[in-house]
């Protein structure tokens, strides 16, 4: 028993909390039961990833607790535990309309926690390989979710998802490989010539060219995943099709997982001068993502679809900033992913409530949200101004944190950067004003879902935007300098 | 004494694969025959057909001019220097250096060219269909060819064949996936040049699917014996090329002693035999194909010879 | 390593590649999904000869789940999918076959080009393996993006998979191999499962993906 408890360490509770928690919800019939499962799962896994805080860092061959893991984890944990709260409620009410039965929702529980648990193993693993199968799960699990409501649409979204999420995996799995064969010469054959730790400092030794190569089918591969621009077909259509609950974890999580794993990998290549540059390839293709996304925001007409391409923009944006590099850029971008996690689920939280109460996701249809329900509309407004990157929330202070760091090293880049953001505040403030305003259509019935997650979401953004505390600051120092 | 045996070696070799030729073709057709439940005609009848041919008149087109009449000659004449040139029992004859795969592709080019220019002399509708056929399927074998051509050159360094066998014979190369495909490639080209079943059937009179035979219809007498005895030379080049190229074995190469000779001789025309037995089998078990599906299959040679080459690249390095 | 022990796995990698070609080269499904099965089995094969040249007992497993499942099992199950669903005809192509010919031909030479200047001491062995198992992957990639029947996709996926198979096996001592492969075979089996699942056909009177595409960009039906 004291075995047992002792083996109970925080960062194995991450990990099997989810795990156990599969099971549990695979066999419950009772779909309230599950939702609740699903919460107190989650509050574990929260809670473990908010003591890893305090726990030690540690390494082992297949796992690893380091500075810049450690904050997305917590992240992570705790989007999934506001979500589950949200999506319990979401859910209960899909349940009513009928768009839902308890046999799918028991699946669909089942589904969330493998995907809460395949992203901490991916985000904790200190092995290319294992995070490459929790991507893979975790982009699996959300695959069945989207298909949920077995729609033609929902149908079509789902193996799109399906076969470029997969064609996108089989590349970044050859990327990997190749990565370790650079690595093998020096580290040796077996486990350690795939850590991350070990990888990172003894690239300077690797294979240049090999790895040049590698990086070509990481950056492509786990590309498709982040959503960046001319492999992101899969992403509107899975955020648009699938429960909403859904769209905000995707958004507000597994973008950013995969982001995790590229910038992993980016610091291994940071360690090698004689790679290809890296940084140049991220910018430039973090600036065509945010064009082109924000071009894309004016001709939507359905609101999900919208804002999932508000998610393009935004991984664009930290993908520029992580690719021009340098303390304060990467700063920029770490607190931009947060920050985006954080709105981008808020945000989906708030259309999950318009499209449940106007019963549609047209934006044509969706009118005069303030006069019939003020509170909600105050809550869209408050996300979409602080998607759009306006004082004082946190997305206005990452993207200017980034543009001033950027300006002086690449003035032409940083044009087409704030161009970028400009086009997109231009297409937000459009559509919220006809979501907001005007003549009110739709039904007005009550809000059935719980408001707390999303106001509870936007207050930390907006805390994160006018007082960072003293040890995250640092902290996020730290993990700037470690990214190169 | 040593120059007075190279040239008999020589004439041997030179010899061999005109008077072999007829014999194949009669291999080939019986067996074609016996597949299809007939008894065939005997072994020698392409022999008695050509004496036959020999001995009749030769009738031709009022308007036919002398490129008409010369053309069965030069053609046979290059396909038998091309043939004579093909190491067969041994390697390092008099004339193999003049043995250089480019060249012989070149003169068979030559003697196509020329029974093109003889069809298209007359004017008949049919010598110029058949022509420009012809033509078209040369057009697209020669690339395949070209491949083939490259990758035995990679492998061995050269394109001498009588080198080329004689490094087959004794240096050990191992199994290559790029010679399979060099070899997989070549039988298309040759079955494609030699009208052969799916591309072409040498057997047919039939309007719309001859193509060779359709090139050559106005021909008689003595001009179309040497168009015939072409056709089964060429056929043995392209027997001994495979022969040569993958399945050196058994040549005299080195040492010509009687008894190398002999056992070189004696593996020649037992591979030989085995290609012209094999031939009527592989054409039996397929239809012929329409004139547009051409491309498709000699592409497949095309791309066959291309991934041979590039595959020696990988292995062997540029 | 002995010149015998290179030449059969220089065979058999190659022999993957051709038949890579040979997949792109059919134009019936049921020809593809038996080039597909020689390709698994060649596969196999080729883990097999590395388990031995390595002395790495556990590729054994792989080999084993290669035959099995992508050899026998899977393409089985894809010929009762394109049984019942009747769609044994020819393979709809998006680019004619000499153009697709062509590409495959340009992407062997380029996965040569790049894996070519890779440094000299990975070994022979591992280069060439590399390079073919590129190629086989992009013949995949455009395998999948020149057809449009789903079925046909989902070969090339595998095909592609295929060629990460290989390359992970060619990589000496690389550790999970296994445990890779079973993943991987999770996912072709989710994928095959998926077209069941999503039950394309029914929704669509089609497996064509290009049926699809009716939905994209705007839901235009409302409910």
């Amino acid at each position: 028993m004291m075995a047992l408890l002792s083996a109970l360490t925080p960062l194995n509770a991450v990990l099997l909390v989810p795990a156990l928690a599969i099971p549990v919800l695979a066999l419950v019939g009772n779909y309230r039961a599950g939702a609740i499962i699903n919460v107190i799962a989650c509050a574990l896994t929260l809670a473990a990833g908010l003591s890893l805080l305090f726990a030690p860092r540690l390494r082992t061959d297949l796992l690893i607790i380091d500075d810049f893991n450690i904050y997305l984890v917590t992240l992570t944990t705790f989007v999934g535990f506001t979500t589950s709260v949200f999506s319990a409620t979401y859910i209960a009410h899909e349940i009513e309309i009928g768009r839902l039965t308890p046999k799918y929702l028991r699946f669909y529980h089942a589904m969330y926690q493998a995907m809460m648990g395949s992203m901490n193993v991916a985000l904790v693993a200190n092995n290319t390989g294992l995070m490459w199968v929790g991507v893979e799960v975790a982009t699996l699990s959300t695959v069945m979710m989207v298909g949920i409501y077995r729609t033609p649409e929902a149908i079509e979204a789902a193996w799109k998802y399906f076969i470029l999420g997969s064609v996108g995996i089989a590349l970044a799995f050859f990327g990997t490989i190749l990565v370790y064969l650079a690595a093998q010469d020096v580290l040796g054959e077996g486990l350690p010539a795939m850590a991350w730790d070990a990888l990172a400092a003894n690239s300077a030794k690797f294979d240049a060219r090999l790895l040049s190569l590698a990086f070509v089918f990481l950056l492509v591969g786990y590309g498709t995943k982040i959503g960046l621009a001319p492999f992101h077909a899969w992403l509107p259509d899975a955020h648009a099709e699938g429960p909403t609950p859904i769209s905000a974890v995707l958004s507000g999580l597994l973008l950013n997982v995969a982001l995790y794993a590229l910038l992993r990998f980016k610091m291994v290549m940071a360690g090698n001068q004689a790679t290809l540059d890296v940084g140049a390839v991220m910018m430039a293709l973090g600036l065509v993502s945010l064009v082109f996304a924000g071009f894309m925001l004016y001709r939507r007409r359905d609101i999900k679809r919208m804002f999932a391409y508000s998610s393009i923009e935004h991984m664009g944006i930290a993908t520029f900033a992580f690719g021009l590099g340098g303390p304060l850029a990467n700063f920029a971008g770490l607190l931009h992913m947060t920050m985006h996690s954080l709105v981008k689920s808020a945000i989906f939280f708030a259309v999950g409530h318009i499209a449940q109460v106007k019963g549609t996701q047209r934006l044509a249809d969706i009118g005069g949200l303030s006069v019939t329900h003020p509170v909600l509309a105050i809550g869209f407004a408050l996300g979409v101004i602080a998607i759009a990157g306006m004082p004082p929330f946190g997305v206005f202070a990452s993207e200017f944190m980034m543009v001033s760091s950027a300006f002086p090293r690449a003035p032409y880049a940083t044009l087409v950067l704030v161009f970028g953001i400009v086009l997109s505040f231009g297409a937000m403030v459009l559509r919220m004003q006809e979501v907001l305003f005007g003549e009110p259509k739709g039904p007005r019935g009550p809000v059935k879902a719980s408001y707390v997650p999303m106001f509870f979401h936007l207050a930390l953004a907006l805390v994160a935007g006018l007082w960072l505390p003293e040890p995250v600051v640092r902290w996020f120092r730290v993990v700037a300098a470690q990214l190169g | 004494m040593a120059m007075m045996l190279e040239i008999a070696l020589q004439g041997v070799q030179m010899f061999l694969v005109v008077l072999v030729a007829p014999l194949m073709f009669g291999v080939t057709r019986k067996v074609k025959a016996r597949l299809l439940r007939r008894i065939g005609p005997p072994l020698i009848q392409p022999y008695r057909d050509l004496w036959k041919l020999m001995h009749k008149e030769a009738v031709l087109a009022h308007n036919a001019s002398w490129v008409y009449r010369v053309a069965p000659y030069a053609a046979f004449a290059a396909i038998w220097v091309a043939a004579a040139l093909v190491p067969t029992f041994a390697t390092d004859l008099l004339f193999s250096w003049s043995a250089d795969l480019i060249a012989l592709v070149a003169l068979l080019g030559c003697a196509r060219f020329i029974l093109a220019l003889a069809g298209m002399d007359v004017g008949t509708a049919f010598g110029g269909i058949g022509a420009s056929r012809e033509m078209m399927i040369a057009s697209l074998a020669e690339p395949a060819m070209l491949l083939v051509a490259f990758a035995v050159a990679l492998v061995a360094g050269t394109t001498q064949l009588s080198t080329i066998a004689a490094i087959f014979v004794n240096v050990p190369v191992g199994l290559r996936v790029s010679l399979g495909l060099a070899l997989f490639a070549f039988v298309f080209v040759a079955i494609a040049e030699n009208a052969r079943v799916p591309i072409d059937n040498p057997a047919t009179h039939l309007e719309l699917t001859m193509v060779h035979e359709a090139m050559v219809l106005e021909y008689s007498g003595r001009h179309l014996a040497m168009i015939e005895a072409a056709a089964a030379v060429k056929l043995v080049l392209y027997f001994s090329l495979v022969a040569c190229l993958f399945f050196p074995f058994g040549m005299a190469t080195t040492e010509k002693s009687a008894l190398a000779i002999a056992l070189g001789l004696a593996t020649y025309l037992a591979k030989i035999l085995v290609m012209a037995v094999l031939l009527p089998i592989g054409e039996t078990s397929v239809a012929k194909m329409r004139v547009f599906r051409y491309p498709v299959f000699l592409g497949g040679a095309f791309a066959a010879g291309a991934l041979a080459v590039f595959l020696l690249f990988v292995s062997k390095g540029f | 390593m002995s010149p015998l022990a290179f030449d059969i796995a220089h065979l058999l990698a190659g022999g993957m590649l051709v038949l890579s070609f040979l997949l792109l080269y059919q134009d019936r499904i049921t020809a593809v999904l038996n080039v597909f099965a020689l390709q698994a089995i060649a596969l196999s094969l080729s883990v097999a000869w590395q388990a031995v040249v390595q002395d790495a007992p556990h590729l054994i497993v792989t080999a084993l789940i290669a035959l099995v499942v992508k050899g026998l099992i899977i393409p089985g199950a894809l010929h009762r999918i394109v049984r019942r669903l009747e769609i044994h005809r020819e393979v709809e192509q998006v680019i004619g076959g000499g153009p697709t010919m062509l590409t495959g031909l340009g992407l062997v030479a380029l996965s040569i080009l790049l894996v070519q200047p890779v440094k000299q001491d990975v070994g022979i062995l591992t280069r060439e393996d590399l390079a073919f198992a590129l190629a086989v992957i992009l013949l995949g990639l455009l395998m999948m993006i020149t057809r449009r029947n789903a079925v046909t996709q989902i070969v090339g996926f595998m095909s592609l998979e295929n060629g990460l198979v290989l390359a992970a096996t060619g990589a000496r001592g690389m550790p999970l191999v296994v445990e890779f492969s079973v993943a991987f075979s999770i996912l072709v089996a989710f994928i095959v499962f998926g077209v069941f699942l999503f039950r394309i056909r029914e929704r669509f009177d089609s497996v064509d993906v290009g049926a699809l595409d009716r939905f994209r960009g705007e839901r235009r039906d409302q409910r």
